[in-house]
């Protein structure tokens, strides 16, 4: 399968009154057709910025700095906002973790599907609002015909992200970028949606990035995870080896500090130590040394890249190594219903 | 357990705080003049027991009632009806001066961190607040304990001097809890505290505050939607669906066997960090959670159980008795 994203070394800067602010630094990624990736990091890693910034969305101060983004071969860094303005919604479209904020409240859902269907697919008035109800009932939305009428503040969290799913996909994009599709919802409502964003995968073929904090979502999805830390990729992997022998410190720190349901609930949570940096004050060296518990003199000093340690596994770290967290192989011990609590 | 072992228990384990019946609902009001409609019954006649030093989690998902309960324990919302025991004393009705006498031992750690500080009081000031105005402390030996708690809280000394938002989420979170224990409580109601945090904070929290119980000997009402977090900390946990505790059982019990079909989709519904096991979480099909506005009749989870017979629609079903309750019809073996 050819690559359908490219990503190569983006730097992304935000401009501010005191110069510019680095918020994104050496990452590279690539997606291939039909391939789920995911970006998993804590707040202000820089997940977010690096997915908006392939479709245009940094606002006004940002831009990419370094490197370049490619869709297809088409270069996205370089791209017009009018060539821009065509992928969007059409070839490669996004969902945002925030339905409310992301829906119009004044138009009804319905109109609100219709206008994509009518402005990339170039269909009348009629023929959009018969596509936009087969989509609604696709999604899984009781009474179509009614509920396009209703606006969104008259829908729950969970029926409101299926209509932006509803709208994401409606013009069969190539590429979905889907920003903590699920953050805001309850966890049997996220079951629910992470099942509905697989099967239309699966019948459409859509390669998905998921951007996210939450590892068990990631476990549940993505065929290959990037990590990201203090605005560096810090370790690239196929979900299956990041899961089974991560070998960065901070992913291993991340997945010990789930409180994971297979857990043995009497013993502390290994917590990873300090807080994240702030982009002013970036530490020299590896960005990850302050809390890692085995940072050495080298660490503090001097960069890692991100090296290959075999199979596509990249790391960002001088001293890579392998060590099953505990979650982990605890979870391989018996599933929830199974017992072995 | 019988009722006579389950009565001799209660004496013998130290009961804190007994809510019985409780019911706190909002007037629902339409159109121009706010003409009320009904009401969304948040909290519906629920009783439970904190003991000493023991954990209650109190999970949900949202909407169903666990934050307005924690809210009412501590009056920041009057219950319509039901009664709250707090070490024997009613505290239900009682005046606002009597109650923040109460309340130096009933204190409360909320979600949000940055919305319970005051952005223009400095940290020092925010915590020698509570010490002064309940005179633990005098003014001018305020500092001093202070700074002993943000030692106790793990935060340097210099933290004092600065203003909420020159803190990160999580040492602000540690600030909300170094306010909670200023007066050292008996009884902390800990309303999401980890819901704002990163994951690495979290664990973190979590650590702090199970240490804090060891060495201060607190009772927490832990509240939360995360199902791993409310393992992690609780001794006993209920489980609440639209106003109701649906069930309720010491922790081990509820995560190997839970009775509840609500209980049992929740834990299923929890993505495992395991890529391996992918396959084994595909299944759920239980529609959206019903208005607490209306309720359904009947067992208030029907309409979305995958077991649910005729009479669940019609008889509401009560909660069991014993150690290990739960409100079913047809509890799960």
């Amino acid at each position: 399968m050819g690559k359908l994203l490219e990503v190569e070394r983006l730097q992304i800067a935000f401009r501010t009154d005191q110069g510019d602010v680095i918020s994104v630094d050496e990452v590279s990624f690539d997606i291939k057709a039909g391939e789920t990736v995911a970006i998993v990091g804590e707040s202000g890693c820089g997940k977010s910025v690096t997915s908006l910034s392939l479709i245009g969305l940094l606002g006004k101060r940002g831009y990419v700095r370094q490197g370049e983004s490619r869709f297809n071969g088409f270069s996205l860094t370089k791209a017009s906002s009018a060539e821009l303005r065509k992928l969007r919604g059409n070839e490669i479209s996004m969902i945002f973790q925030d339905s409310m904020t992301s829906l119009n409240p004044v138009i009804p859902i319905g109109e609100q599907l219709e206008e994509p269907i009518r402005l990339h697919l170039h269909l009348s008035r009629q023929q959009a609002k018969a596509v936009a109800l087969d989509m609604l009932r696709k999604v899984g939305i009781p009474r179509p015909e009614v509920i396009s009428k209703e606006y969104p503040q008259t829908l729950s969290g969970g029926m409101r992200q299926r209509v932006m799913i509803a709208i994401a996909l409606v013009c069969k994009p190539k590429l979905l970028i889907a920003d903590e599709p699920t953050t805001a919802l309850d966890v049997t409502i996220q079951a629910q949606i992470v099942q509905l964003m697989k099967q239309l995968q699966a019948s459409d073929g859509t390669s998905i990035l998921l951007v996210t904090h939450d590892l068990g979502v990631v476990a549940e999805m993505a065929d290959k995870v990037v990590v990201m830390y203090a605005g560096q990729v810090v370790e690239t992997a196929d979900v299956f080896t990041l899961f089974r022998a991560p070998q960065h410190p901070y992913t291993q720190g991340l997945m010990r500090s789930i409180p994971h349901l297979n857990r043995d609930s009497s013993k502390r949570m290994d917590a990873i130590a300090g807080t994240v940096p702030s982009l002013q004050h970036m530490p020299t060296g590896c960005r990850y040394h302050p809390r890692c518990p085995h940072a050495v003199g080298r660490c503090r000093e001097q960069r890692p890249a991100l090296q290959n340690v075999g199979n596509e596994h990249l790391v960002r770290c001088w001293l890579p190594s392998e060590s099953v967290p505990p979650t982990v192989k605890d979870s391989l011990a018996g599933h929830i219903s199974g017992g072995a609590v | 357990m019988t009722l006579q072992a389950e009565i001799i228990s209660r004496q013998t384990k130290n009961e804190l705080l007994r809510v019985e019946h409780l019911k706190t609902y909002y007037p629902l009001q339409k159109g121009l003049f706010s003409r009320p409609t009904g009401h969304i019954k948040a909290v519906d006649d629920v009783s439970l027991t904190l003991y000493k030093g023991e954990t209650l989690g109190l999970v949900g998902e949202s909407g169903c009632g666990k934050s307005t309960m924690g809210r009412s324990i501590i009056r920041l919302e009057q219950p319509n009806s039901g009664r709250i025991l707090f070490e024997g004393e009613d505290i239900t009705h009682m005046t606002v001066k009597k109650l923040n006498v109460v309340r130096t031992q009933l204190q409360m750690i909320f979600q949000d961190p940055f919305a319970s500080l005051n952005p223009r009081i400095r940290i020092c000031d925010a915590l020698a607040e509570p010490l002064v105005v309940h005179k633990r402390v005098r003014r001018s030996e305020a500092a001093r304990e202070v700074e002993a708690l943000l030692q106790m809280v793990g935060l340097p000394r210099s933290t004092g001097e600065r203003y909420p938002h020159e803190l990160s989420g999580g040492q602000r979170q540690r600030i909300g809890i170094a306010r909670a224990i200023a007066l050292r409580p008996k009884l902390i109601i800990c309303d999401e505290p980890l819901s704002a945090l990163d994951v690495s904070i979290q664990a973190q929290m979590m650590n702090l505050l199970q240490d804090l119980q060891e060495e201060l000997q607190f009772t927490y009402l832990f509240i939360t939607h995360g199902m791993g977090a409310v393992k992690q900390m609780s001794t006993r946990i209920a489980v609440m669906y639209l106003g109701k505790i649906v069930e309720l059982a010491p922790t081990q019990q509820l995560f190997r066997q839970p009775k509840h079909p609500y209980t049992q989709l929740l834990l299923r519904a929890v993505p495992s960090p395991d890529p391996t096991l992918r396959s084994a979480n595909e299944y759920i099909h239980a529609g959206d959670m019903p208005s607490s506005g209306e309720p359904p009749q009947g067992c208030r989870f029907h309409t979305r159980c995958p077991y649910a017979q005729a009479n669940c629609g019609v008889v509401e079903p009560a909660l069991t008795e014993g150690e290990h309750a739960v409100s079913c019809h047809y509890p799960l073996a």
